[in-house]
């Protein structure tokens, strides 16, 4: 027992009971002083218990000393009544003042029945593997459905640039884009660090430690800076669109802005999807700088200078490399913002709702991230990039 | 019981505000035990911040809010606690918790705070729900239910351990009128039967002039108190025009927040 409840029951004084079986006209509970939410309790295992124990026939229930009996008292009191009556016994209550009768009168005990409220629902494996198909398949056509609409809402921003939100475009891309710098600059530097480290053991066998500056170079630019700033923006820009849009539903402020005849794809989404498309491929030309410079201090530890490692990596790398990372951050950039609008538009009612989007718009950005690069790999093979 | 002084509730020399922005300015009042006592005002005169510092949620600027003797402003952590389970708190929107069930909101401070059987909590928890007129809903989460339900269901839930003083933020609102009767009806049966005091912020005059003791008026202006009293007698003879004007409802402040 918890304190608090300590400090109930020492402020009210106790309440009490006494059962008699023996009388003629079957039990007789006796109960005094004053039933309240705390004092109940006690009182309440005593009463069912020497019920269930003698199972009468007849319950006489003195009242007349109880001196307050707040709803948990009456509680008591019902649950005897109802008992009783599941058994098909009877129940007298004697002397319950006036006030707390007009209480007790207020409740049918027959309406309180022991059956859970609660429904269990049955489902059993197909049922589920069917609805998880369902939802699967809904889910799909939702997300094409918002390409759509995406795709159409952005070909009218670029026909007519004055009615984009600039100035939410702006506010989302400092968010967006410059407060992520630091964030991506620690994980793309650790990156490369990491990667040239583990790389230079088993390439120092064959004294070869310099091509780790060719390794961390073409990685780097080719898929980890991209990856590294998609995935970093997935966890801290896609989740905040979501809970941002999703809040939005819960307020009823979508359903404002579509009875005033304003599409929120338009209105909403354009500005954020154009604020990440400027900002990812910024991103990901830091993250590249950063996870070289990461790498680099691997080979400096071991006696090459920077220039040497710079070199190498220039003559390793090409434009072509750099740029294939650079279309691929841009479609990172659409799908993220995307993605996380577009569950914040999915949120549902409640509490809830807005971090379950939040969560659903990280988890689908990451599978997208590896679908969409594992795409880009394969058409950057046939193309020879 | 309107008549005896016997003040459960004392709001003395309470000075609140936001910030910079003062609502309240020195202002005192008493609720007697078991009074229904209102809180009347335009919007933006305070009520809803006065109700915030009864209950202990935001600190004044100063002065002392005593709960049946004891200050709620200064209280430390084991008092405070001890001043919270003697009063129970519907807020406007219901705040019911979203991941449970009517019952399991109703049952909740029972399960904290009581040593009943699980089978005792869940038929009190019922009755409670009962008591609102939303039997048969137990098993429903809030985000099923309407407004006016839900804001039921919060009345149940702050009965919960049947509290001494019930602080109800604006009851009646988003109700139809039968139902906000029907709430009317409620607070007076607990009042009169169990002696439950009750405060009650409202913009409703019908069912304050319906179960309403004595009411408190505040005034936007002056930021302090405009008239207390019994309502149909200020009504009729404050002294005060602008009273006078508010509770014949011909003014337009009157309106929801």
């Amino acid at each position: 027992m918890d304190d608090t409840s300590l400090h109930r029951q020492g402020k009210s004084p106790a309440a009490s009971i006494r059962a008699d079986a023996s009388g003629p006209g079957g039990l007789s509970l006796t109960i005094e002083g004053r039933l309240d939410s705390a004092t109940t309790a006690k009182v309440w295992r005593e009463a069912t218990g020497a019920i269930e124990k003698t199972s009468p026939s007849r319950v006489v229930v003195d009242a007349s000393k109880i001196h307050y009996c707040d709803v948990s008292g009456i509680g008591l009191l019902v649950e005897i009544l109802r008992r009783q009556a599941s058994k098909g016994g009877k129940t007298e209550i004697r002397g319950l003042q006036t006030r707390f009768q007009r209480l007790l009168d207020q409740f049918d005990p027959a309406d309180f029945t022991d059956e859970k409220t609660e429904k269990g629902k049955s489902t059993n494996l197909p049922e589920e593997v069917g609805q998880a198909v369902c939802r699967i398949w809904q889910d799909a056509f939702a997300l094409v459905v918002f390409v759509g609409e995406l795709f159409v809402s952005l070909i009218y921003a670029l026909r007519n640039p004055r009615r984009v939100r600039w100035k939410d475009a702006f506010l989302v891309a400092e968010t967006t884009g410059v407060n992520a710098l630091p964030i991506i600059a620690l994980v793309s530097f650790l990156v490369g660090l990491i990667m040239g480290f583990q790389a230079v053991i088993p390439m120092r066998q064959f004294g070869a430690e310099i091509f780790v500056a060719d390794l961390v170079g073409l990685a780097v630019l080719r898929e980890l800076g991209p990856l590294m700033t998609a995935i970093v923006l997935t966890g801290r820009s896609g989740s905040a669109f979501a809970a941002e849009l999703g809040t939005m539903k819960v307020n009823e402020e979508i359903d404002a802005l579509n009875t005033m005849g304003l599409d929120p794809v338009r209105f909403l989404v354009v500005s954020r999807v154009v604020a990440a498309l400027a900002m990812t491929p910024l991103l990901t030309v830091f993250a590249d700088l950063i996870g070289v410079i990461g790498g680099s201090l691997v080979l400096r530890s071991l006696g090459y200078p920077f220039v040497t490692y710079f070199n190498q990596v220039l003559s390793a790398v090409s434009y072509t490399d750099f740029l294939s990372g650079l279309v691929k951050s841009l479609v990172f950039g659409i799908m993220i913002a995307g993605i996380g609008c577009l569950r914040g538009l999915q949120t549902k009612i409640g509490a809830t709702a807005v971090g379950e989007s939040a969560t659903r718009a990280v988890v689908s950005g990451i599978i997208l991230i590896v679908i969409i690069d594992g795409i880009f790999s394969v058409v950057y093979y046939y193309l020879g990039i | 019981m309107s008549g005896i002084q016997d003040p459960i509730v004392r709001v003395e020399n309470l000075t609140a505000g936001y910030g910079e922005a003062l609502i309240i300015d020195n202002i005192s009042f008493e609720v007697n035990r078991g009074e229904i006592f209102v809180i009347l005002g335009g919007s933006g005169s305070g009520k809803s911040t006065i109700l915030k510092q009864m209950i202990g949620l935001y600190k004044p600027v100063s002065g002392k809010i005593l709960i049946d003797g004891q200050d709620i402003v200064s209280a430390e952590a084991q008092a405070r606690l001890q001043i919270l389970s003697e009063i129970g708190v519907m807020y406007q929107r219901g705040a019911l918790f979203g991941s449970m069930t009517l019952l399991e909101n109703a049952r909740l401070p029972l399960e904290e705070f009581t040593d009943l059987p699980l089978s005792a909590m869940d038929l009190i928890a019922m009755m409670k729900l009962a008591l609102v007129g939303l039997h048969g809903f137990e098993g429903q989460m809030p985000s099923q239910l309407s407004g006016g339900m839900q804001k039921r269901a919060a009345i149940a839930r702050a009965m919960a351990l049947d509290p001494q003083i019930l602080f109800l933020d604006e009851p009646s609102s988003g109700l139809d009128p039968i139902t906000s009767a029907e709430v009317d009806q409620l607070v007076l049966n607990l009042a009169r039967n169990l002696g439950i005091t009750f405060v009650i912020v409202s913009h409703d005059l019908a069912s304050t002039y319906s179960i309403a003791d004595r009411v408190v008026i505040l005034d936007t202006t002056t930021k302090g108190i405009a008239a207390t009293g019994r309502p149909n007698e200020l009504r009729d003879q404050s002294k005060n025009p602008w009273v006078r004007q508010f509770l014949n409802r011909k003014v337009a402040s009157d309106m929801p927040e």
